[in-house]
């Protein structure tokens, strides 16, 4: 029962903050809808028996790549003094937000208790999910996620290709030289008198 | 797990790695030995398809299959790859514009192409795509000072990444509807519906939307005229060439394995696909000004005659469809290797038509491979591009597709038209100003090579190239 209605609770909201992320007018404000939707989406799949992906979704999407986002959108050009003014205003709405977060994660973790509200992938009961996980990634699925891990290269070195400039007035680093340098060669003692000042 | 099987890809990776670094550490002076090294690494994966026994059926749990229809995919996509090499290094300006990592990153796209012509599962199917069409977004804005090459790569970039995602979402559908990504899975789950259900023929169609859209197949085209007008030479080459190879070849294994039992689902939308494609590629390049873009609507065109032996299906037509992909390459490849030896007095790259005028009178030897290459592509009969569009249309006609067979013959007389205007510019017209005397011979070499095959003597090689895609063709079924 608790299962149920938190799975409706968790699709509902999933949906409702997908849909505020498009209409949204201001774009940090869609970001921060993303995030609401990242979570309830972790609640899903809490309720799948899934803990591991949940927790990945939090900590990679929650915390890395909608924070990514929320830099790029910063950087765009944006009013941020008509977006403060209104922060007073749209305090309580904020409040209101949290609560529901946290009613939503205290909700998780009882119907997590409760059981899952259907069968997920058949996983052995006592297997864990990250050894379930790692088993299906590096055993069956080795070949496509060597590839994948290809595709992520491809992109850093397209990334580097269409950025990387070489330019002539940028002084590089020499290690071999700076390993070379003597030190005997590098420091002079002097010891000039009072009122001769120091000749370089 | 039978390592083999993936040799040629095992080869191409680890190269491209050691090339990587090579290029990370030499720098940009090291562009011509990488090209070297990756043409030589091509030609090592390409015996290693020789090599190994050929297994039937599906490695590593059924996500990849190392078959005879996948060797001869990969056999062409290598070509393909070697030329591209060969092409950017006469074309780019040395030292400041060729980078060591072009050889790069043409040697993983060739990786993700060879997956995605032997993938057996959805899985396999979408990485191998996603990693060369990663690749190509980098390639078509490798001359990323100039605008064109930049646009090229964004509007490819976020159309492609569109088509993903109706690609994935097919996917997703499909694995929802059958439990399952794997090829055979998936057919024995039409076969056991029946009537499909509304979830599987969703899943069908945006996944063909999706491999249309990688095949530039008619309605989803609208990309390829500004991303090979906007690309270098040796990338539009590339593209126009080995991941039409690709798609082609991944849509016929798609067809034929996974959704062979719901072919009366499939088999119209390939024909709609196939015939919109004939007639848009002949009717659009009409009034085309620019080579490359003519070559975009060539290329549109041929993907949809390609087509016509994929809805004829059986190994006749999957046969008839690698003959037709192996020509269309060489032909290509050919007229692309005569477009980059277009280029004006100060050694800029020419792009017009009207820059070809009278080159008859100033290029005697260029001008007639360039025709030679335009009849074929326009399949007029005594050249060698005659016979795969025979081929297909006899399919077609023994499948009882006699209509379709019919639009299509009409759409090569329509299509002929834009080739033979190319063709009476240089003959026909005043001369223009003369190009810059080239000083590749490699590339002579390989443009006489491509003509000699495309040429009436190409007639000789009908009985050694169908049997070797009749042999590929048959491991599918």
């Amino acid at each position: 029962m608790i299962a149920t209605l938190a799975f409706y609770l968790f699709a509902t909201l999933t949906i409702a903050s997908a849909v505020l992320v498009i209409f949204a007018r201001n774009p940090v404000h869609s970001v921060l809808w993303l995030i609401v939707a990242f979570f309830n989406a972790a609640g899903l799949m809490l309720l799948l028996g899934a803990e591991f992906i949940a927790m990945l979704l939090v900590i990679v999407y929650v915390g890395a790549v909608a924070v990514l986002f929320l830099f790029i959108v910063m950087m765009l050009d944006i009013d941020f003094a008509a977006l403060r003014s209104g922060f007073s205003k749209n305090l309580p709405f904020g409040i209101l937000i949290a609560l529901v977060l946290l009613a939503e994660m205290v909700l998780a973790a009882a119907a997590w208790k409760a059981g899952p509200v259907t069968e997920g992938a058949p996983v052995a009961a006592s297997q864990p999910n990250i050894e379930a996980v790692g088993a299906a990634l590096y055993g069956r699925y080795l070949f496509p996620f060597e590839l994948a891990g290809l595709i992520l290269l491809v992109a850093m070195i397209g990334a580097i290709v269409l950025t990387h400039r070489s330019r002539g007035d940028v002084r590089g680093q020499k290690i071999s030289r700076q390993v070379d340098r003597d030190p005997k060669e590098a420091v002079r003692n002097l010891n000039p008198g009072v009122g001769e000042g120091m000749k370089l | 797990m039978n390592f083999a099987a993936i040799l040629p890809e095992a080869i191409l990776t680890i190269g491209a790695i050691v090339l990587m670094m090579v290029a990370a550490f030499a720098g940009r002076r090291s562009a011509g030995v990488t090209s070297w090294a990756a043409i030589a690494l091509l030609l090592a994966a390409a015996v290693s398809l020789i090599g190994p026994p050929q297994t039937d059926g599906a490695l590593f749990g059924g996500l990849i299959a190392a078959d005879g229809f996948g060797a001869f995919g990969k056999l062409l996509i290598f070509l393909c790859a070697a030329v591209a090499i060969v092409a950017a290094h006469g074309w780019f300006e040395r030292d400041f514009e060729h980078g060591a990592e072009y050889p790069v990153l043409i040697l993983f796209s060739a990786v993700g192409m060879a997956v995605m012509v032997s993938a057996t599962s959805l899985v396999t199917l979408y990485v191998g795509l996603e990693l060369q069409s990663l690749s190509a977004y980098v390639l078509a804005s490798y001359r990323r000072t100039d605008d064109r090459s930049a646009e090229a790569g964004l509007k490819y970039f976020v159309l492609g990444a569109l088509a993903s995602g109706i690609l994935l979402y097919g996917i997703s559908l499909l694995y929802g509807f059958t439990g399952t990504t794997q090829f055979s899975g998936i057919a024995s789950a039409f076969a056991r519906e029946g009537t499909h259900s509304l979830g599987l023929l969703f899943g069908l169609v945006f996944l063909l939307a999706g491999l249309a859209f990688k095949t530039s197949a008619v309605p989803f085209h609208m990309w390829t005229p500004d991303v090979y007008e906007g690309a270098p030479t040796p990338v539009t080459a590339f593209f126009a060439s080995a991941p039409k190879v690709a798609a082609v070849l991944l849509s016929v294994r798609v067809c034929l394995d996974a959704l062979a039992p719901a072919i009366d689902a499939w088999r119209q939308i390939i024909i709609f696909a196939s015939l919109a494609s004939i007639i848009l590629g002949a009717v659009a390049a009409y009034g085309q000004t620019n080579i490359k873009r003519l070559l975009a609507y060539s290329s549109i065109n041929n993907v949809g005659f390609a087509l016509i032996g994929l809805v004829a299906g059986g190994p006749r037509g999957a046969s008839s469809v690698l003959f037709y992909m192996a020509v269309y390459v060489v032909m290509t490849l050919g007229a692309f290797l005569c477009v980059l030896r277009m280029r004006g007095e100060d050694g800029e790259p020419l792009e017009s038509m009207d820059s070809l005028s009278g080159l008859s009178q100033s290029r005697p030897w260029l001008a007639a491979a360039l025709a030679v290459f335009m009849f074929s592509l326009a399949g007029i009969p005594p050249l060698f591009g005659f016979w795969p569009k025979l081929m297909v249309f006899q399919a077609a006609v023994a499948e009882g597709l006699i209509p379709l067979a019919v639009v299509g013959i009409l759409g090569t007389v329509v299509g002929a038209f834009y080739y033979l205007k190319v063709v009476k510019l240089m003959y026909f017209d005043a001369p223009g100003r003369p190009f810059r005397k080239a000083r590749t011979d490699l590339e002579g070499i390989l443009i006489l090579l491509a003509a000699l095959f495309v040429s009436p003597l190409g007639y000789l090689l009908i009985g050694p190239l169908g049997t070797l895609t009749a042999n590929a063709a048959s491991s599918l079924f």
